[in-house]
């Protein structure tokens, strides 16, 4: 469902994402790991049409990043990094918004609002404005924006960041749930996070793969600890 | 479906009533228009019409409608929901005309709330109503201008505060094109010919005539022109940006 080849990403004199390939299918969770400024955020960020690549390309879906943006955003759901949200809207507001943007209307609107607000656990704040939200909360509508329209791809950028080890817990059990119908990529600091939803991950240093295996080999890799593995990967190389 | 554009714009507008910045600007921009239009000698000049409050439109507008036009972008890209809008599908070109329309209807809703002046000059004598609605839409259209040039200033920028500056500079370019003085001094060192292509590029210029109730295709010319361009490179420059990072 998703076929990364070759996307590389120039800033000036650095090299932020220097030819990396890769695919996802239906019923894969990715985890996208790395050191901070490694190049995640933007791989995914050209994924999802937000910047273009300056070479390479990627299909989403079928849908070429490159000659179809719109196919390609109304297949994928994105979380962005630290969850930016419209504030001064009320959560049932920012969620119709996004339900018609995606055409859902009428009682279709309604019915998917119903559906992502259960799946989500946003009953109890749904008319309280998003500013006033706890962290979790934002995090959760986040989540919600994501999962509209059922997109068959979803990207999302530290899903578990800033969450305290309940919601951690929440948001892993929830992307577990949608995992065997859809193609997911999460990014994550979190190396026990891997274990925990992801059944691939890929290792990112400098724009550039170094290591692409299960959590299982990489931990085995490692001696027994994906950390060891984590450091020997991205420090060995600088 | 419903066009994306119009979810935009409904988004956008119900924001402005959500946020004290409507019931400021509204309060701001109406408190003006009745005191500087009947502070002035209108009662002395004992004409029945509304030619102050046109008078006053292009300066009143230069502070205010920079003031709406400024977040339109910025805090967008301040915030970072710019992201969150442009993975969703809505093109560029949409979600900037869904922003822009919303906007312009805002401050039509400011000018239809002048009403009451209508009123007073119909309640005082017999003015020619004709007239005062060629004023008002060569108001909407001045608006529109100010507001196509705000939008432009607000996407190349951060910061909505940079944004107001440089669109209230931008603006009063536009504003003090005819004035004498300022052609006084152009005539130094402009032909005459270029003198009269930077008169004509005069809001007030344009204005002149709705505001007497003349509709001329020339100003109409001007107006859409002018409002298409600037709309049209605020949604080119956001789509380069996007492609640039």
């Amino acid at each position: 469902m998703i076929e990364v080849t070759n996307l590389k990403k120039v800033f000036g004199p650095i090299r932020a994402v220097d030819g990396v390939s890769f695919t996802v299918n239906q019923g894969d969770v990715l985890g996208f790991i790395g050191p901070n400024g490694a190049g995640k955020t933007t791989t995914m960020r050209m994924i999802a049409c937000l910047t273009r690549p300056n070479e390479g390309t990627a299909r989403i879906n079928g849908h070429d990043i490159l000659k179809d943006s719109l196919g390609v955003r109304k297949s994928i759901g994105y979380l962005p990094e630290n969850t930016p949200l419209y504030g001064e809207m009320t959560t049932i507001s920012f969620l119709g918004f996004v339900c018609e943007i995606r055409g859902l209307v009428g009682a279709e609107k309604v019915r998917e609002i119903e559906r992502v607000v259960q799946v989500c656990s946003l009953s109890e704040v749904l008319y309280q404005t998003i500013e006033t939200l706890s962290k979790g909360y934002r995090k959760r509508v986040g989540l919600a924006l994501t999962l509209i329209g059922d997109p068959p791809v979803l990207i999302l950028d530290e899903p578990t960041d800033g969450l305290d080890p309940n919601q951690k817990r929440d948001v892993r059990r929830l992307i577990n749930n949608m995992a065997s119908y859809k193609a997911i990529i999460v990014s994550t600091h979190i190396l026990e996070e891997l274990d925990a939803i992801c059944n691939r991950s890929i290792v990112i240093h400098r724009g550039r793969i170094v290591a692409d295996g299960t959590p299982a080999e990489f931990r085995e890799q490692g001696g027994g600890r994906i950390d060891d593995f984590f450091e020997a990967v991205t420090r060995g190389r600088e | 479906m419903m066009n994306t554009a119009l979810v935009v714009m409904k988004r956008e507008l119900r924001g402005y009533f959500t946020t004290p910045l409507a019931y400021v600007f509204l309060f701001v921009f109406l408190f003006f228009a009745n005191f500087m239009t009947f502070r002035s000698p209108f009662f002395e000049a004992r004409q029945a019409d509304l030619r102050v409050f046109f008078d006053l439109l292009p300066v009143l507008f230069l502070f205010l409608v920079p003031a709406i036009g400024m977040k339109l972008w910025a805090e967008e890209r301040k915030s970072g929901t710019i992201e969150v809008l442009f993975s969703l599908p809505v093109t560029v070109g949409r979600a900037v005309m869904g922003k822009f329309i919303a906007a312009w209807l805002f401050i039509a809703v400011a000018l239809l709330l002048t009403f009451p002046m209508v009123i007073t000059v119909n309640y005082l004598g017999s003015p020619d109503n004709w007239v005062i609605a060629a004023g008002y839409i060569g108001g909407l259209l001045l608006a529109g201008c100010y507001l196509a040039v705000s939008m432009f200033c607000s996407s190349i920028t951060a910061n909505p505060v940079v944004s107001f500056i440089l669109s209230v500079v931008i603006c009063s370019l536009f504003v003090f094109a005819d004035y004498p003085s300022v052609l006084l001094v152009l005539e130094s060192f402009l032909s005459a010919a270029m003198l009269e292509a930077v008169e004509n590029l005069s809001f007030v210029l344009h204005f002149e005539s709705l505001r007497r109730g003349v509709i001329e295709f020339r100003d109409m010319a001007f107006y859409v022109l002018f409002i298409t361009g600037w709309v049209l490179a605020t949604a080119v420059w956001i789509n380069g940006r996007r492609e640039a990072g």
